[in-house]
């Protein structure tokens, strides 16, 4: 039996707006073990991105339980959070959300930098090696205008594996680039999943689901689909399917 | 570590934005500059200020008759013959911290030689003159006491009446000369000294024995003045209440009569023009240091900005473990760093000016080494005062929402 990595019960977060009280999340529970790929899916207004702001203790619930890795996230204050995001958690997001003007050597360093453990040569090493597993072992001096959007998202990937986290948690992290391109990045987030990574993976789009070996489904606020995916496409075959591009 | 890290960032950031990082600089550079030169040109003012009074005779004091005429509707000095030949007498044998001391008649007139004349002033002294001037002569010899008692019509000239009167490039020594009429030999010429911080011509006179200029030229038994000297410069002041005592004495004054006589010493004219001196550098050092407030508010301007364009920089800062604490040091530092940059640049941009005002405007300056620790403080200090708001501002920012913000 593997590692609990989240464990959530009957979560709840609820906006006040004005006199309103929005309902986001209604009382979730969701487990996830170590070594799942797990994609959350649902339509906007669906508390996708509530949950998402949650599991990465960004948020945290009105009521319920989070523990993330065995810690209990309900109580922490501000800057415990921001540690907790620091050592658990590598974030992806839609929009690559590099530095700009900075190479990737440096942006992949960057949560390393916040993190006093880490001595500046350990820092190195660890980005290189990173960079190396997103295949970005030759362009450590590039700055982002100089990478292509995949290569740039390949960065962020690097930059959310470098401080080991107990899970990776991706927004949409395909949704700015384009079909061969995005399945070359589940390729790899594949790959990284078989070396044991954990990752979560909210999307909207159903496709990028069947690369993944569960899916969750919220709606309204509530899960209403939560299914182990037995057959589970491989992005690379996938790749090798499309049209070949013309160079 | 932690810091050292936050410092990196900060100097990255900075060096990422050189002409903007340059340009917030530059109040900053202009600010501490102008408070340098400013307080150069005050202080330089001050010191010649005071090296033309010491070179005037620092310990001199001296005794004019008539009550101090600063106040409004009192009789002018020289019109008022109070001071005698006696009250000089008694001052003499009474006080006790006088080193020298001269009666002083004075008064205008022509220098003639043949058909050369240059109007100047004539004083009659004693030979203690030179001593309380600090004055030398460049040829020639001090008429004596001798020639004092007998009233001889010797004259020792400044360098001002040798070249109009003798405009030949002649020895001036063992001439004979004419002032209003009346003939002098020249025994000796006074070493040049220039002009005073009052514009006044120092070689501009003709030295004389006091009973000649009394008897021959003014025709007074009465003394426009009494010059001494003090044995030292920190006695002046208390040589100045002895001479008050002594002539109040003399003058016969009762408790509630005012002096018909004032005594004053250098030291009170050094500070009454180095007090003016001093207000004029508080104005100026208050205009510059406006100039440094205004500094000050374009870093808070320029924060406040990139705080703005930085937003989702902070946010994603924030979602890879950045604390609150750790972006508030990071602006804070920036916000430090460019103006203690701005400050060091300041200093020597203020000293380079403080070259070009004293070689090329000829005023004196003089750099104090406070007006440099002081306008560098004001840098640190205004750095954190004004990087504080905007890097605040950062810190307390929410991760969800500077993520999302564009």
């Amino acid at each position: 039996m593997s590692k609990e990595i989240i464990k959530i019960e009957d979560l709840k977060r609820e906006f006040t707006m004005g006199t309103e009280t929005v309902h986001a999340l209604r009382g979730i529970s969701v487990t996830i073990k170590e070594g799942e790929f797990v994609t959350i899916m649902g339509s906007s207004g669906s508390g996708k991105s509530t949950m998402l702001n949650i599991l990465g203790c960004l948020d945290q619930p009105t009521s319920g339980v989070y523990e993330i890795d065995g810690v209990s996230v309900k109580d922490l204050s501000r800057n415990q959070l921001a540690t907790i995001r620091n050592e658990k958690i590598g974030f992806i997001f839609q929009s690559y959300n590099l530095l700009a003007r900075t190479s990737a050597i440096e942006n992949v360093e960057l949560p390393l930098l916040y993190n006093s453990k880490v001595s500046t040569e350990e820092r190195r090493e660890r980005a290189i090696k990173a960079l190396e597993m997103v295949g970005l072992g030759e362009r450590l001096q590039h700055t982002p205008s100089q990478l292509s959007g995949g290569q740039q998202q390949r960065v962020a990937i690097a930059r959310s594996l470098v401080n080991n986290p107990v899970m990776i948690l991706a927004d949409e992290a395909t949704g700015n680039l384009d079909t061969r391109t995005s399945y070359e990045i589940m390729s790899l987030f594949q790959e990284l999943n078989k070396q044991g990574i954990t990752i979560t993976f909210v999307t909207h789009e159903p496709d990028i689901a069947t690369f993944s070996s569960r899916t969750v489904v919220l709606k309204d606020g509530e899960i209403i689909q939560d299914y182990q995916n037995h057959n589970v496409q491989s992005a690379s075959a996938e790749l090798a399917k499309l049209p070949k591009q013309e160079d | 570590m932690r810091l050292f890290n936050l410092f990196k960032i900060a100097t990255k950031a900075i060096i990422l934005n050189k002409t903007r990082t340059l340009l917030t600089m530059l109040g900053i550079i202009i600010g501490v500059a102008s408070v340098i030169a400013m307080l150069a040109i005050g202080e330089g003012s001050k010191e010649s200020i005071r090296t033309t009074i010491s070179a005037m005779g620092s310990n001199m004091i001296t005794i004019r008759p008539g009550a101090d005429d600063r106040g409004p509707a009192r009789g002018s000095g020289g019109e008022v013959q109070t001071l005698t030949l006696k009250n000089f007498e008694t001052i003499k044998e009474q006080a006790t911290l006088l080193s020298y001391m001269t009666p002083v008649v004075n008064g205008s007139g022509q220098v003639i030689n043949g058909s050369n004349n240059w109007p100047s002033t004539i004083y009659g002294v004693n030979p203690e003159y030179l001593n309380i001037k600090v004055v030398d002569l460049q040829s020639g010899s001090m008429f004596t006491d001798a020639e004092v008692q007998s009233a001889s019509k010797v004259a020792v000239i400044g360098q001002t009446v040798v070249d109009n009167v003798f405009p030949d490039g002649q020895e001036p020594v063992g001439q004979m000369i004419r002032f209003n009429n009346i003939p002098f030999k020249v025994i000796g010429v006074l070493e040049e000294k220039g002009e005073n911080t009052f514009g006044q011509d120092q070689d501009d006179v003709v030295i004389a024995p006091y009973t000649t200029v009394q008897k021959r030229i003014l025709a007074i038994d009465y003394l426009n003045q009494i010059m001494a000297s003090a044995i030292s410069e920190d006695d002046a002041p208390e040589a100045v209440t002895q001479v008050t005592d002594i002539l109040r004495t003399e003058h016969k004054l009762l408790d509630y009569e005012d002096d018909d006589f004032t005594v004053r010493s250098m030291e009170e004219l050094i500070s009454t023009f180095s007090s003016t001196s001093e207000m004029l550098t508080i104005l100026l050092v208050a205009v510059a240091s406006i100039s440094l407030l205004i500094g000050g508010i374009g870093i808070m301007n320029i924060m406040y900005v990139s705080v703005k364009e930085r937003t989702k920089e902070i946010g994603l800062r924030m979602a890879v473990g950045g604390k609150g604490s750790d972006i508030l040091m990071q602006f804070l530092i920036e916000a430090i760093l460019i103006s203690i940059t701005g400050g060091v640049l300041g200093v020597l941009l203020g000293l380079g000016a403080t070259v070009f005002i004293e070689k090329f405007l000829n005023w004196p300056t003089s750099v104090a080494l406070y007006s440099i620790v002081i306008s560098f403080a004001v840098c640190a200090v205004t750095g954190i005062f004004f990087g504080w708001y905007p890097a605040r501002k950062a810190s307390a920012l929410d991760p969800i929402t500077a993520l999302r913000y564009e």
